[in-house]
Parts: C-alpha cells; structure tokens; sequence
C-alpha cells in the first residue's frame, strides 16, 4: 500500500481490514503442522463469524507447530514498542492452549508472513488478533484430530494443556505436540471452522503479561536496523540541502581528493558519500558542494495558519443534520471560537535507518519501517526489479509513531547500494530525522456552538483545517450540527481553488502522526465544550454530561470522574480540566491536574486520569503500558512541541529547540478501563494521546484563567492569555 | 592522527586502532561491534548513548576516543555477571519500564551511575537524575519505579 493512501486512511477512522495481497509462502517453511487460516472480510467485520470458504493461496494468518512442539505465529505486524509482540502470542498460546514463552513471534518478515499493509492506526488488535485466534483454533482441532487418532481415543474424550494432550479421565495416556509433529510437515486449513474462545474459557486473554521482548532490550541483545553489521559494508551519508523541497542543479566534488575510499553517488536528486569508515563518511559528505534551486518561502510559523485559510476554500461536508439556522434562532448563548495547532515531529529516539545488500540481482534489506510490504513494493518500483527479488527482513523498530511508514531511507540505502556495489548502512542523523519527517499537519479549527437557556448544545458548526475527520463523528448530543473538512487536497487536484498549482499549501513535509488530526480537533471541540460551559456557568463535567448522546462514552467519562474524585477541592494554583474523544473504536476520557505558576506562566501536570472503553482489554497490562505512554509523550505536544519554520526551512533539528516531554513534567498516571471481557477488542496504540491537548488546555484555564487557543499551551501563551484576560 | 588506544571494556583490555578524533560512540558501535550502546542524536540531547567511564555515567556520543585512554569503560553488555542480570536490568523487566527499547541501555547505564552516587534515591532525586534521558515511548514513570527497586535490591546484596 502506498504512503499517500495510508496517510489518507490514517486521517479518516478506519473500521475494516484492508484487503489483502495474494502470496505463497509455504514451500519456505520446514517441517511440523502449519495451519493456514483464511478468513473473508466480511466475518473480519462481523467480529468473530466464521465458515468461510477456503482458498489457500489467499488467506490471513497462519502458524506452525514446529517439531519441537514450539509454535511460530507468522503476522506481518511489526513490533515498535506498542507490545503486540506480546500480545498476538497471548491470544495465539491461550487458543492453542500452549505456554506463550512457547510462541515464537515471526513478524514483519516479506518472504515468511503473510501480506500486511503496515503496522498504524491501532489496526494490529482490532484486525490482526480476532485472524491469529481463530488460525489458533484451528490448530488446536487439527492436533487434537490427530492425537485421537495416536491414542485412539474419541477427540471429546481429550484435553489439552501447555502443549500436552491428554485423555480426561487417563492423564497417563498423553501425547506432546513435539510428539504429534515430529517428521511431518502438514499443511491443513479446516473447512468447518472451529469457534474460538468465549471469555468466559479465556486462560490467558485478560491476564497481564510483561513484555516478552523485555530481556532482550535490557541487554542490549534486541537489534535495530542500525546494529546490523556485514563484511565489506559500507556507510552511507546523503548530502542534505537547508531547505526542503530544494532540488539540486550542479555537484562540486572536488574537495573528496582529500579523502582515501570515498565513492560519490550522484544519481538524480540523490547525491551521497560512501566510505567504510562512518565518521570518514560524514567529514567528506559535508565537502560535496551541491548548488540547490531553493523554493522561496511563502509562510512561516506564525503566518502558516491564516495561510492555510487563505489557501484552502474548498471544502466536503462530513457530517449535517438538522438546520443551523435554527440551531442558532433557538440558542440563548453563542460562542464562536478558532483554535490553531502547529506542526509536529515523530521524533522517535531511532532515526531513521536501514542496512541492506544485494545477493545477486536480489536485494536484501533490514530497515525502520512501519510498512515491510509497502516498502518491498516501494524498492521493487525503484530498483525496477520484481516484488520477489527483495526481502525485507524482521527487526526491532525503535519507535514509530506513523512517522515510519514513508521509508524515505530505505530506498535512499538500496540505490546507494546498487550504485557502489557494497553492502551499506544509512542511519539518518537527527537532524536529517527533523528535516525529512513528516509532520503532523498544522491545522485550524473554527467552531461556533450554540446553547440553550437549559444548558443544553442547539447547534454546532465546526470547520476543520488539515486535520481530516478522524474521530469528529459527534458524541454529544446536538440536533443542529455540520462538521466540514476543507481539505489541503483539494489544493493540490484539479480544483478551481487551486492556487498553488501542484504545490502542497503545507512548506514541509506533511504526514500521519499517533492518531494525527484527532489530536488537532480533539483539542478544538474539548476547549470549546469548556469555554461554553464557563460562559454558561456550568461544571464542565455536569455540562458534559448533560450533552453526551453515547452511552459509552458516558460511562467512560463517570469512570474516570469517579477514580480522580472530581469534585475534591482543588489546591491554590491548581486546576482540573477534562477531554473526551473517540479513536479506534475506543473512548477516551482524561483528566488532569495542573499547577500553574502564574508568574512564570509554567505548567506542573500534577496527576492524570485516563478511563477508556476499548471493548475487551487484551492483555490490561500492555494496555496500560501503552495508554501511560501515549498519555505521556502527549504532553510534549501539549505543552513543548512546535516545528519552527520558515518557508521549507525547518529551525527546530535538535531536542534542545524541539523539546518533547521529559521525566520531570509526567505525573502520576492513573489508568483505568471498563470491563468488557465479552466485547471485541479496539484499538489502544492511539486513542489516549488525543486527549491531552485539550485536558491539559483546560485544566490551565481552570487553574490560572488563561485561555490558549494554540497547541502547544506554552509558558508565554499562557502570560499573553493572562494579560487579556 | 591514526593510533592504537587501549581501554578496559566490560572488564577486558582492548585496544583499537582508531583514524583519530571518532567519537566513543562510533569506536564502541562500528569499531568493536558493541551495538547495544545507541546512537539517538550524536549532541548529547538524549542519553540514548550513555555509558559509564571510570564509574562515571556520560554521554559516548560526545567523547572524542582519545579521552577515554587507560579508563574503564562499562556498556550495556557488561552489566549481566555469570550469566545473570544486573539488579537494575532485572528491575526494567519487573517494571516493564521501556516500549520500544532503542532509550533502555543509555537508561539503565545512566541509572547505573547514579545509584553508584546516590544508592537510595528518592523520586525526585532519580527524577533530576534521569532528567536529560530522552524517552519518546513515555516509560519515564516505570523507570523511575525501576531505578528505585534496583536500589532497593542493591542495598539488600550489600
């Protein structure tokens, strides 16, 4: 899948699979009982149908009992840090009943796992666990098939436990799936599906399990794409232009005589240094002098927001009902309000690497990417070579955040290889990590609403600035509403509005980033729900409450009102502020404590409540895990992050301008989920970091009385709200 | 200036031949093949690549090779002894306190160095400790709960 297409989904709610490729992966397996498990999108949907008919050279998942009677999951997932190296072995191993140290996790691996179209928007729980339990289940019926037919038993009269099968009532007479596979390889697919697990059998699903791949990353033994090292392998260092979106026109190359081993890559708009020293790599890449046609700079920090207003006209109604003329005749108290939010990096503490080489006309490459099969298509495209000559093989990523699904440094490593005939490493540097990110969007938001004299929402009319519709199908419960999107894309197409001709409105590079927009518009709708509630003089929960049409929601919004005890008094200088927002299938309620210095206009976050309702919790650890990290690198958005820029020259390339949250400013975080062990699981990677803008926005509002209409709500946002207020 | 430089790493003597002026990090990462030991920025923002030099935790990304000359240097690799896991790695699987694990060593080697200064840290000591240690995963919580139990299974050993 295409980049371009997933950022396009990533901005949207995505509530289905993404179809599949069809691959043939099982003549490269050894031996044991593979089960292949094939499954259509429609029981996918329908969350836990099954009986669809077979077609082995299409199919989702499978897995392999191996002769060891260890099992290996095959998922094109990848792992990141988000846990489902973890997780997708628990619900293998309680299915398959088996230990899950006896899972053996194969992920992301081009020619051993079945097509995946990229590890984002918090699909992996929602879409690849229910394939991997059911592909579990149907093992489980094959290997007690075949065990009943060894101990000549009737299958009902058998049990399994940690990969033993034993009759009921004779535990002596057993068979391990060692035994079972020995000498075989089988491949089996059922054509009467076997049902998987209800909650209520669940052994493992529901219990918390620390992450497996924990010990190998306290010991520096878990490899990135960075720490692969082959004979004869060179680095690889690109020559970078200040501002992006310049395009080169003449190379001076003359001072690399200096250098001994050097080779130049100068093909098309790459130009490159090789050399089998890395710091020899780096020196000579900065004397390649390289004249650039810059583009002149039309916006900047400040400006980017009327810019994008200006720019964009177009725009799709999303959502309508009702007539806001109405809407706004029958209010009593109309608030109309704008919010703007900046850029913001991935910055993840791996920048962006790869190591690869070429086994004859075959590339092989090991790379950050949350996306192995969109990159084995992207490389075949460049290399002009077929999908089968390039493998792109498993490996750690250090961090992701959508921000890996463009693999910009893969394909600039496979060229770079091809050109010099060497294996190579390319590992960005910070700064190129800064410079060639793909930021979250800067966005604007327009919002009037209407109230009635009960407190009650009449209308809302919310115009969303490149931010996409993820998550604003509206909760609250208001009958006069219109939600438009003008889109940068319609920019870019062939629209009357077209300015810029083929020109993004955006000077940098633009992009899917933890939820992207959401994060955006989450901000916008929860600030303005607390801004009305004040003029109104309502409690901004009770107001809430009042509002909400979504009975989930509410009661995710009572849990976590419940656990942060909502109406204890509050210390001098400190402020409570809520947020509630819908992402992956997932509710979100956060609220937060804040302290502010009113001199300094500086925030301490004192404590955070996080309630979610993300339908069965999988493994409660993990997900906390995952909702305290969300939570936590959220707060660098809301109180640090902002790309400073002018035109394509992006200012912030290092940690000490762009700074993301540290250990000083996380509270204590508090998580908490609703109990819902019969529910399909949802998404977790995403749904918490979108409301940490707007929770943190309003608890300084409530604790200082400055309203920042600006992500990220800095110390001198807040002394400027101050002074107005 | 190209020249041999000997050190002690994760208690064995080595010596390597380096061009001159490499930083620790890449003599640590490319020459001895030690990759545990990360590279996150190369401006010493992030910690990612810390390790401790005569029990001292710093920054490899900002040491020239030269400077560390007849000291003994300590990386992530060195902290299992028999085959078993340093109290502090043992505390980061408790605590299950890192995500991603590309922060973990320059974490753990970090802490290491300062439990060394400071053996029984309180919260807000472990926090200014770790201050400059960069996480973008969000474990900042759970390694601090992690540093604190490994002290506290420090001190039990002694």
């Amino acid at each position: 899948m295409k980049p371009e297409k997933i950022d396009e989904l990533y901005f949207n709610d995505v509530n289905e699979p993404i179809q599949l490729d069809r691959r043939d992966f099982l003549k490269k397996l050894g031996g044991g009982i593979i089960v292949v498990f094939c499954i259509g999108k429609l029981s996918l949907l329908n969350g836990w149908g099954q009986n669809d008919k077979e077609d082995l050279s299409n199919f989702n998942a499978y897995l392999r009992v191996k002769e060891d009677g260890r099992v290996d999951c095959y998922t094109g997932k990848i792992e990141m840090g988000q846990g489902i190296i973890t997780s997708l072995a628990q619900v293998l191993a309680d299915e398959l009943q088996v230990s899950i140290y006896a899972v053996d996790m194969v992920m992301g691996d081009t020619e051993l796992c079945p097509y995946d179209a990229g590890t984002w928007g918090s699909l992996t729980t929602r879409f690849a666990d229910p394939v991997i339990r059911a592909a579990a289940a149907e093992a489980r019926e094959i290997l007690l098939d075949l065990a009943a037919e060894k101990l000549q038993v009737t299958k009902t009269a058998l049990t399994i436990e940690e990969g033993v099968i034993f009759v009921k009532n004779n535990p002596s007479k057993k068979i391990t799936f060692a035994e079972i596979t020995k000498g075989k390889k089988i491949v089996k697919s059922l054509s009467t599906k076997p049902e998987i697990k209800k909650s209520s059998d669940f052994k493992l699903i529901g219990q918390s399990i620390i992450s497996t791949d924990a010990l190998s990353k306290v010991t520096g033994k878990a490899q990135y794409s960075g720490d692969i090292k082959l004979p004869e392998m060179v680095y690889a260092k690109v020559v970078r232009p200040a501002v992006y979106g310049s395009k080169k026109i003449a190379v001076d190359a003359s001072e690399l005589t200096t250098f001994e081993g050097i080779t130049l890559i100068n093909e098309g708009d790459l130009v490159a240094v090789v050399h089998n020293n890395l710091e020899i790599a780096n020196k000579a890449a900065r004397k390649v002098k390289v004249t650039w046609n810059t583009p002149e700079p039309t916006t900047d920090t400040d400006t980017i927001f009327q810019h994008l207003e200006d720019q964009i006209t177009d725009y799709n109604v999303f959502k309508d009902g009702g007539d806001l003329t109405i809407g706004r005749a029958i209010s009593k108290t109309i608030l109309k309000e704008k919010y703007h939010d900046g850029y913001k990096a991935h910055a993840p503490m791996e920048t962006h690497s790869a190591t690869c080489y070429f086994e004859g006309e075959k590339l092989i490459i090991w790379a950050s990417t949350q996306t192995p099969f969109g990159l084995q298509k992207q490389l075949a495209n460049a290399l002009h070579i077929e999908l089968e000559k390039v493998h792109v093989k498993q490996i750690f990523i250090g961090g992701g955040f959508g921000g890996k699904i463009y693999n910009k440094q893969a394909i600039e490593a496979a060229l770079i290889s091809k050109s010099c005939g060497k294996p190579v490493q390319l590992v960005w540097s910070r700064k190129e990590e800064f410079m060639y990110d793909r930021f979250r969007p800067a966005a604007v938001m327009n919002v009037t609403s209407g109230v009635n004299k009960e407190g009650k929402l009449t209308m809302w009319d919310f115009d969303i600035y490149c931010a996409g519709t993820r998550g604003t199908s509206l909760f609250y419960g208001i009958e006069n509403h219109r939600t438009r999107m003008f889109n940068e894309k319609n920019v870019k197409g062939d629209s009357h509005t077209n300015k810029l001709k083929n020109q993004s409105v955006h000077p940098v590079g633009t992009g899917a980033w933890r939820a992207p927009g959401n994060n955006s518009t989450t901000f916008a709708r929860e600030s303005h729900i607390d801004s009305v509630a004040y003029k109104i003089g309502m409690d901004p929960l009770a107001f809430r409450l009042k509002n909400l049409d979504h009975l989930n929601m509410t009661a995710t919004l009572q849990l976590a009102a419940e656990t942060f005890d909502w109406n204890r008094k509050k210390k001098e200088g400190h402020g409570f502020g809520i947020a509630l927002g819908e992402d992956a299938g997932t509710c979100v309620a956060i609220i937060t404590e804040v302290f502010v210095d009113k001199n300094s206009g500086e925030v301490q976050p004192i404590k955070i409540v996080c309630a979610q309702d993300m339908g069965q919790v999988v493994n409660p650890h993990g997900a906390t895990v995952q909702t305290e990290g969300g939570i936590t690198m959220g707060l660098g958005y809301a109180l640090f992050e902002e790309v400073e820029f002018s035109g394509g020259n992006v200012k912030t390339r290092n940690f000490k301008n762009y700074e993301i949250n540290k250990f000083s400013k996380t509270p204590e975080i508090t998580c908490v989920f609703r109990d819902k062990m019969d529910a399909k699981p949802q998404g977790g990677g995403e749904p918490a970091i979108i409301c940490v803008g707007g929770a943190i926005a309003n608890a300084v509002f409530d604790a200082s009385g400055a309203r920042v209409y600006r992500m990220p709500v800095t110390s001198k946002r807040i002394l400027e709200a101050l002074k107005k207020a | 200036m190209k020249q041999s430089i000997s050190f002690t790493l994760n208690g064995k003597p080595v010596t390597v031949e380096v061009e001159g002026n490499e930083s620790l990090l890449t003599v640590i990462r490319e020459y001895l093949d030690k990759t545990g030991t990360k590279f996150g920025c190369g401006l010493g923002d992030c910690g990612a690549c810390t390790v401790v030099i005569n029990n001292e935790a710093l920054r490899s990304c900002m040491l020239a090779v030269e400077d560390v000359v007849n000291k003994t240097i300590l990386t992530i690799e060195g902290l299992e002894e028999n085959g078993n896991l340093h109290p502090l790695q043992k505390a980061f699987v408790e605590k299950d306190a890192l995500q991603c694990g590309f922060c973990t060593p320059g974490m753990i080697m970090n802490a290491y160095g300062l439990l060394l200064k400071n053996p029984t840290p309180t919260r807000n000591e472990v926090i200014n400790g770790m201050e400059e240690n960069l996480c973008r995963c969000g474990s900042y919580n759970r390694i601090v709960e992690a540093i604190q139990l490994a002290g506290i299974e420090m001190n039990k050993n002694f």
